[in-house]
């Protein structure tokens, strides 16, 4: 895929090619965004409910090596077994290395980002391991050969009518068929066929619990639990940082969860898996893959505490406008902006500026991760790092000097002069741009300060 | 009282109408107005482009230019908001603090320290009211959508006390324009769509009048508007309360 | 199967958590959440209601026994793991079975430990379900909740369930649903289309 070479902004560009698209695209975004406020202004203690998750979380982080291992042992006296990987890589080997022993080269996957950071369907397909994911959004972009643009509406890009063409296409549906109902029954009967016949499952993991080692996964479709309970082998992955302490605990999440994500109460379906069942192997990969370098960034390691509720993409002004895709990572939005650059700095230098650091990510965010705040200081780590462009580097030390110093401002006393001359923007040729679309400012006769001057005698 | 009128770099070069309406009206307000003529620049543009740390010729300047007054006044919340987060200078950590504690945004100046209650300003328009979001997330100006918190408007409430001026109601009443300092530039195409679909919403809304407490976001709707050919114009929150 | 906990990757990991975790703060409390004064039956029924489920009041399982045909198409294959339902359906009390063999079944009829107000949930757990698969593999579900187990939020919730043990449990919420395709909901995506619920009491 090109999005290697091009940045957040350039891929940006290419989205807003087409601006009716961009429109649909905001208002569905902005719908959802809409119906968890409303959702959310029906609970009073809605801001007590989010400083007691950032609480938590923020107790979570600051044990976490005692609550894994807390979680490890009860997860292995209730008879789940429990790998570790490191990084992307062991992951994907210790997974397949589960269906090699069981000779299984078809399985099914319920939603995962973890999976998707860790290109995990690339590695399996490789090794001759077939992968159909069962979330009806991560099957359609599977289906589309995409990644998902968004972390709990994976096909939020997609309009109905190329649905109707990828199912026509690889479901045998009728063309031009782009009803919902009717794609939804489509695919309800392709995979309760996949459910039927695969022996093994991988499921990700919404919470962990370090006091009983249950761990629970939330749906709305009911796919994981279609898969894992009909399989012999059941796969759990999760980011090390899915641990709280104690079931009540999620009470706390859950109440925060979907409403925070689409508006709903809770989702149709939140799962505890506490044991396998009669006859069934279940499997836990606790995943760090920078995690633990995350947690070592005092600035930068409240970004762990995030329960993937997606909040800060629908709220986002800039997401809704660039799409997904444009951010080049499996989680994208503000919070794949701030989790990003711990995994890869210059790969992911452009996505901490992408924002104009408005503030309502860290606003609607269920555990309190204060986002904009981290986009940043992000800027200030990748710029001392040497990431910035270089003529970025010369005009800001130009600007910089010009600022640092009355005199050079004032020089020639002109109103807008200095700025015609050293802001990006102030130029009206095609290049600029500020001019592109928009007009400059008029400049006036006067400066505010040649005003002072000549009507107040003072200072 | 002694304020020191700190004018933002932009509005200097370009909106000196927003200054002088500012000056002007705490004058009229009976507070004793400072203008230091040697200030330039808070040194947001570099810090929100991730070199805060070229920052320190801009805050050794403002801190020689602001350190003695009782307040700071400065008609923009996203300046405001930056010197109170990112002011700092090892060598005068006092002085650097008192101006972090004293520096306030025009509107929360007139509501918070003089406490206004009344204008004698006249607008017979309708006006759109752009919440910036430094200014309104960051010094929390007004309530925020997104939280579970009582209604209130800094900015609204004085605007409601100009005789004739009828605000319209947005259907975002807080969306971000999409001007975000370098961002304007560095990513064009968004920043531009979202500033048309600000102005868009003020538009079917029937504004005649877009303003706010940032002349920074009112620039770039105005730069949309103009190139629409659109009659909207954009005023400073000042230049209205003074009776403009 | 065998668990090897001591291995290279999980002592690196933890090691690495170790050195860079931050200094211990405590769990906050949480005690004093808790719902309001809400009635919880009504409460539960406007939101199972919104969320795409159904709820029915009854006295008792003869008026579910009638209900049924009513709302079902019960010449298809139903299954029930009440004893008090035995004559509306095959009675499964948890034999060992392959759960794949449920794959037709039109209408699940099961019970659940108590419901939840804020959120139209019910919680079952396997002690209960028998099967794991039960009530998400069959095409209608109904589950049977006494009226006076309904708690106002997920905070008694979670009270309930306390520190007792399962293998598995879940919190099912109306009908299986998704709004993947344009937002547009549609119910019944793998599990049930259709969730009733009766209230017994």
């Amino acid at each position: 895929m090109t999005n290697e070479t091009k940045d957040h902004s350039a891929l940006a560009d290419i989205f807003n090619k087409d601006e009716a698209r961009v429109n649909w695209h905001d208002e569905t975004l902005w719908w959802i965004r809409a119906k968890r406020d409303k959702a959310v202004h029906q609970l009073p203690e809605w801001e007590d409910l989010r400083e007691t998750a950032s609480r938590i979380k923020h107790n979570v982080l600051s044990n976490m090596s005692s609550y894994l291992q807390q979680f490890e042992a009860n997860a292995i006296a209730n008879g789940i077994t429990v790998h570790w990987a490191a990084d992307a890589k062991e992951h994907n080997q210790i997974v397949l290395s589960l269906l090699q022993k069981h000779s299984v080269t078809r399985m099914v996957k319920s939603k995962s980002m973890l999976t998707e950071e860790c290109h995990l369907n690339e590695y399996l397909g490789e090794n001759g391991v077939d992968v159909i994911d069962s979330d009806l959004g991560e099957r359609i972009v599977q289906l589309a050969h995409e990644p998902p643009s968004h972390i709990v509406l994976p096909c939020i890009h997609k309009k109905k009518e190329e649905i109707g063409e990828l199912f026509h296409q690889y479901l045998g549906t009728p063309a031009g068929n782009a009803d919902p109902q009717f794609l939804t029954e489509t695919a309800r009967h392709h995979l309760r066929e996949t459910f039927l016949t695969r022996r093994a499952a991988l499921t990700g993991v919404n919470f962990a619990i370090a006091e009983t080692g249950e761990f629970v996964v939330c749906t709305n479709e009911g796919n994981a639990d279609m898969g894992a309970h009909l399989a012999d082998v059941h796969i759990a992955s999760m980011g090390f940082e899915k641990i709280i302490p104690e079931r009540k605990h999620l009470s706390v999440f859950l109440r925060l969860l979907t409403r925070s994500a689409t508006g709903q109460p809770i989702t149709t379906y939140s799962s505890h898996f506490g044991k396998p069942r009669p006859g069934q192997e279940m499997h836990i990969v606790i995943v760090d893959n920078g995690r633990s370098v995350q947690l070592g960034r005092e600035e930068f390691r409240n970004s762990l505490k995030c329960i993937r509720c997606g909040a800060c993409m629908n709220t986002c002004p800039v997401y809704r406008r660039s799409g997904g895709h444009s951010y080049h990572n499996a989680i994208s939005g503000p919070i794949g902006a701030i989790l990003a650059p711990n995994l890869d700095m210059e790969k992911y230098a452009d996505l901490p500026f992408a924002s104009t650091l408005c503030g309502s990510c860290s606003n609607v965010c269920p555990v309190k991760i204060d986002i904009h705040d981290q986009l940043y200081k992000w800027r200030q780590v990748i710029v001392k790092n040497g990431y910035a462009t270089k003529t970025k580097k010369a005009g800001m030390q130009v600007m910089t000097l010009t600022l640092s110093s009355p005199t050079i401002y004032h020089v020639g006393g002109k109103a807008g002069r200095w700025f015609m001359k050293h802001v990006p923007f102030a130029v009206n040729n095609k290049l600029n741009p500020w001019y592109k679309q928009r007009d400059m400012p008029e400049p006036p006769k006067e400066s505010f300060g040649e005003w002072y001057s000549k009507n107040r005698k003072k200072s | 009282m002694t304020v020191g009128l700190f004018i933002p770099c932009y509005v200097d070069q370009f909106y000196p109408g927003a200054a002088i309406a500012c000056l002007e009206l705490l004058e009229k307000l009976g507070v004793n107005v400072v203008y230091p003529k040697n200030q330039t620049c808070c040194g947001q543009p570099m810090a929100n482009s991730g070199f805060e740390h070229l920052t320190h010729g801009c805050n050794e300047l403002f801190i020689k230019n602001f350190a003695e007054f009782d307040y700071i006044v400065a008609p923009s919340g996203s300046c405001v908001l930056h010197v109170r987060d990112h002011l700092h200078d090892d060598a005068q950590p006092e002085k650097a603090r008192h101006i972090s504690e004293r520096i306030y945004e025009f509107t929360s100046f007139l509501t918070d320290v003089l406490k206004v209650t009344s204008l004698p300003a006249k607008f017979p328009h309708k006006v759109g009211m752009h919440q910036s979001c430094h200014g309104q997330r960051g010094l929390h100006l007004s309530s925020m959508t997104e939280l579970v918190a009582p209604d209130f408007s800094k900015p609204g409430s004085l605007l409601n006390m100009v005789e004739g001026l009828e605000l319209v109601e947005l259907s975002r009443k807080d969306e971000c324009c999409g001007f975000g300092g370098t961002f304007c530039v560095a990513e064009e195409a968004v920043s531009v769509k979202m500033g048309k679909d600000r102005v868009a919403d003020h538009l079917e809304h029937g504004a005649e009048y877009i303003t706010g407490v940032d002349m920074s976001c009112l620039m770039h709707m105005e730069g949309i508007l103009n190139r629409q050919g659109s009659k909207v114009k954009v005023l400073h929150i000042a230049q209205i309360l003074n009776g403009e | 199967m065998t668990n090897e906990p001591m291995n290279a990757s999980r002592d690196k990991i933890l090691a690495a958590i170790t050195q860079n975790q931050p200094a211990s703060v405590p769990v906050p409390d949480i005690s004093f959440l808790k719902g309001g004064p809400e009635d919880p039956e009504e409460k539960f029924t406007t939101v199972l209601t919104t969320i795409g489920g159904k709820v029915l009041k009854v006295k008792g399982f003869d008026e579910i026994k009638k209900l049924l045909p009513e709302h079902f198409d019960t010449g298809k294959r139903v299954v029930t793991t009440l004893a008090e339902l035995s004559d509306a359906g095959q009675l499964y009390a948890g034999e060992p079975i392959d759960p794949h063999t449920m794959e037709d079944i039109e209408l699940t009829i099961t019970s659940a430990h108590f419901a939840v107000a804020e959120n139209g949930a019910v919680w079952v757990t396997e002690e209960l379900i028998k099967q794991r698969v039960l009530p998400f593999i069959c095409q209608h579900l109904a589950v049977v909740v006494n009226a006076g187990s309904i708690v106002p939020t997920m905070h008694e919730a979670y009270q309930k369930i306390g520190n007792t043990t399962y293998g598995f449990g879940t919190f099912i919420a109306g009908p299986s649903k998704t709004a993947d395709i344009e937002q547009s909901l549609v119910l019944g995506a793998h599990g049930p289309r259709s969730m009733t619920v009766f209230i017994l009491g």
